[in-house]
């Protein structure tokens, strides 16, 4: 019999039905909920008289507009509040869980469902976000939705999907010292571009992607949509089981072990078939630095700013204020954030911390800000005294949110600024109108901050 | 949703590939709680000169006379052409919200992100994808000739200009008949209630960690 692959196994085992047309009616497990994306589909379900069809599935977090500082004076703006208060209001009203803005366990919304044990394994996942990839990291099918998509979920508690195809990637060897999970991710989507994922479901695997921790491939499936993939998957080993043990809402004795009884089976089969497989070789990466308007375009921290006669390559350096053939070292900052759904988890804390340890942030940059993806990252950072060395290095240090991964509350870049961001985007305006951003990882990003321009890392004297 | 009805309109070249959803509409507009109202702040950060706020009246904000859009012969466009992987990144519905509101009703691309050319098909916007070619020598044409329009036949699958030039393109089944009878997916989802709550009992037995929260 010919095997499945983990995504298969996943999509079969929430089948509610195959229709005539080709198209799969499919239950979902969980649906997390956020401010930006749900308001209409309330609205849609009471305007259609339609109810919500199961409670304990939704989850809902304020994330993206609130502030990250001087949260007890409440949101400033008016049409910001608004919306928070909307997702409130419809929390209540319909009485899903919520972690509100003043809970300590709100943050940003892919962090939390990890993190509490809302994301499990084997399960299907959406949300109202491109990110929800990340939770993929776990074994679990999740992707992003739109807002009708949204409506459909709180009233049906499934969704009308179209299967997508299955592509393998496979990441051989080890990663070379201080090489991380976010290199990793923009090494692939360097190489298979923006739309390289589009009409798949992506799974990694390989050694280097057994190797990462769960906060490594939570960035690694974060990212996917980055490469066009809706969804990424990794297969569930025994530090997925370690992960989610013990989390607030995961599983607890007898039902624990039927779990992982099940849970050690979400790999893909010896003999599955693939639509596409492409392999890489992990010891070829090095730390990444994008340069242009599309995480595409991005390269290692050794190199120059490629030449290329594409439109498209000028078109985004006449954005970025930068030219071909300059070296990737000799670009200044002006801010460095470190935080987002792609890297603000305590994993990631640690390696920009180990960074600055000791040290102080260039003169010659404006704003240096960690932003703790949940309260939970915050509480157990400051348990560690991380947040005394960024502070005494002169970062800020700010409560949980998306913050400026997309510029919605007040932490932005202004017209012409440069930032070295650890988050997933870099388009333009992304993080505030001309605002121009360089994806990286957090060591990469720690490390700017403190001579004011891009430093390899991995090497022994960049601090000199 | 509205049932998708055979129409002819101006094309617009946006000749750029990678067209975000920050791009089409920026996020301090997502604030907004309903479903309306975004036309004016369409492509806003390329539009316009200044940075635009939420609930600002754009009628006389200081134009970027470059941008296709706001060049006298595409004012009235209805059907956006434009290059590869448009509508990457963000899941917003706000943006073909927007598209909508401005009056776009068809976009025709070399390809789509996926997110964004599924919820183009939950709000009555057809999108196309053509092959480079056929898309490059429509961008052409639509700058060689003002006022250039293509009549769009869903039923047929196919474009036609006014030199009577036919361009068949592909659609699959159920998306053609979601928007040609404009329906409404969740209450033909609610039809299948009981095979839902039959699945549920069943992987309620499969899978009891699931149901516990
Ligand atoms: S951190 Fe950024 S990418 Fe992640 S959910 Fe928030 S806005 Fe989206």
């Amino acid at each position: 019999m010919i095997g499945k692959t983990l995504f298969d196994k996943l999509w079969d085992s929430h089948l509610v039905r195959e229709n005539e047309d080709g198209t799969s009616l499919l239950y979902i497990d969980r649906h997390l909920i956020h401010e930006v994306t749900s308001p209409q589909a309330f609205e849609g379900m009471r305007l259609a008289n339609r109810s919500l069809w199961r409670t304990e599935a939704n989850v809902a977090v304020p994330d993206h507009n609130i502030p990250t500082k001087d949260r007890e004076k409440g949101i400033e703006d008016p049409i910001s509040k608004l919306q928070v208060d909307t997702l409130d209001a419809n929390c209540d009203s319909f009485k899903i869980k919520e972690f509100k803005m003043s809970n300590p366990n709100q943050g940003i919304v892919h962090v939390i469902g990890p993190e509490q044990g809302l994301t499990l394994p084997g399960m299907t996942i959406v949300c109202g976000d491109s990110h929800t990839s990340t939770h993929g990291a776990l074994g679990a099918l999740a992707f992003g939705i739109g807002t009708s998509e949204v409506e459909h979920v709180l009233s049906t508690q499934c969704l009308i999907q179209q299967k997508t195809k299955n592509m393998l990637i496979k990441v051989n060897g080890e990663l070379k010292q201080g090489i991380t999970a976010k290199d990793l991710i923009l090494y692939i989507i360097g190489k298979i571009g923006t739309a390289g994922g589009t009409g798949y479901a992506i799974e990694f695997g390989g050694d280097a992607i057994k190797s990462l921790s769960m906060e490594g491939r939570m960035t690694v499936c974060n990212m996917t949509i980055e490469a066009g993939a809706r969804a990424g998957l990794i297969a569930v080993d025994q530090k997925t089981l370690d992960y989610v043990k013990d989390k607030p809402f995961s599983p607890k004795g007898a039902l624990w072990t039927e779990a992982c009884e099940y849970w050690e089976t979400l790999q893909s089969d010896e003999n599955a078939v693939f639509d596409k497989i492409i392999e890489f070789n992990a010891d070829k990466i090095n730390p990444m630095v994008t340069w242009g308007t599309s995480p595409e375009l991005v390269t290692d921290v050794e190199n120059e700013i490629p030449f290329s006669s594409n439109d498209k390559f000028q078109l985004a350096l006449n954005y970025m204020g930068l030219e071909m053939g300059m070296p990737i070292k000799n670009i200044l900052l002006d801010k460095i954030f470190i935080g987002s759904c792609t890297n603000s988890r305590i994993e990631d804390l640690r390696e920009a911390a180990k960074i600055v340890d000791g040290k102080k942030v260039s003169d010659s940059i404006k704003l240096a800000m960690v932003v703790p993806g949940s309260g939970p990252v915050k509480l157990q950072a400051e348990q560690e005294g991380l947040d005394k060395i960024f502070i005494n290095a002169g970062f800020e240090w700010r409560d949980p949110g998306c913050s400026m991964c997309l510029a919605m509350n007040a932490d932005r870049l202004e017209a012409g600024e440069r930032c070295a961001s650890t988050s997933n985007r870099n388009f333009e305006g992304r993080q505030g109108q001309g605002g121009r951003t360089h994806l990286v990882s957090p060591a990469m990003a720690a490390a700017a901050a403190i001579k004011g321009y891009f430093v390899n890392v991995t090497n022994a004297d960049w601090g000199n | 949703m509205d049932k998708f009805q055979t129409f002819t309109g101006i094309v617009a070249p946006l000749d750029r590939a990678n067209i975000d959803t920050d791009a089409i509409i920026p996020k301090q507009f997502l604030k907004s709680i309903h479903r309306t109202g975004f036309g004016p702040y369409l492509f806003d950060e390329w539009r316009y000169l200044d940075h635009g706020e939420p609930g600002q009246d754009c009628s006389d904000r200081p134009l970027n006379q470059d941008f296709v859009l706001n060049q006298e012969r595409y004012r009235n466009a209805s059907i956006l052409l434009t290059r590869e992987n448009f509508g990457c990144g963000s899941s917003r519905e706000h943006a073909p919200w927007a598209l909508l509101d401005f009056g776009i009703k068809t976009i025709i691309a070399e390809s789509f992100a996926d997110i964004f050319y599924n919820n183009c098909f939950k709000n009555g916007i057809l999108p196309i994808a053509l092959p480079s070619e056929k898309v490059e020598s429509l961008i052409e044409k639509t700058k060689l000739n003002i006022g250039f329009s293509l009549k769009v036949e869903l039923d047929k699958q196919i474009l036609i200009d006014s030199n009577e030039t036919v361009i068949p393109f592909d659609i699959e089944s159920f998306r053609k008949d979601a928007l040609l009878n404009g329906l409404d997916e969740i209450g033909l989802t609610l039809s299948r209630v009981e095979e839902i709550k039959s699945f549920e009992i069943d992987h309620l037995k499969k899978y009891p960690w699931i149901f516990k929260s």
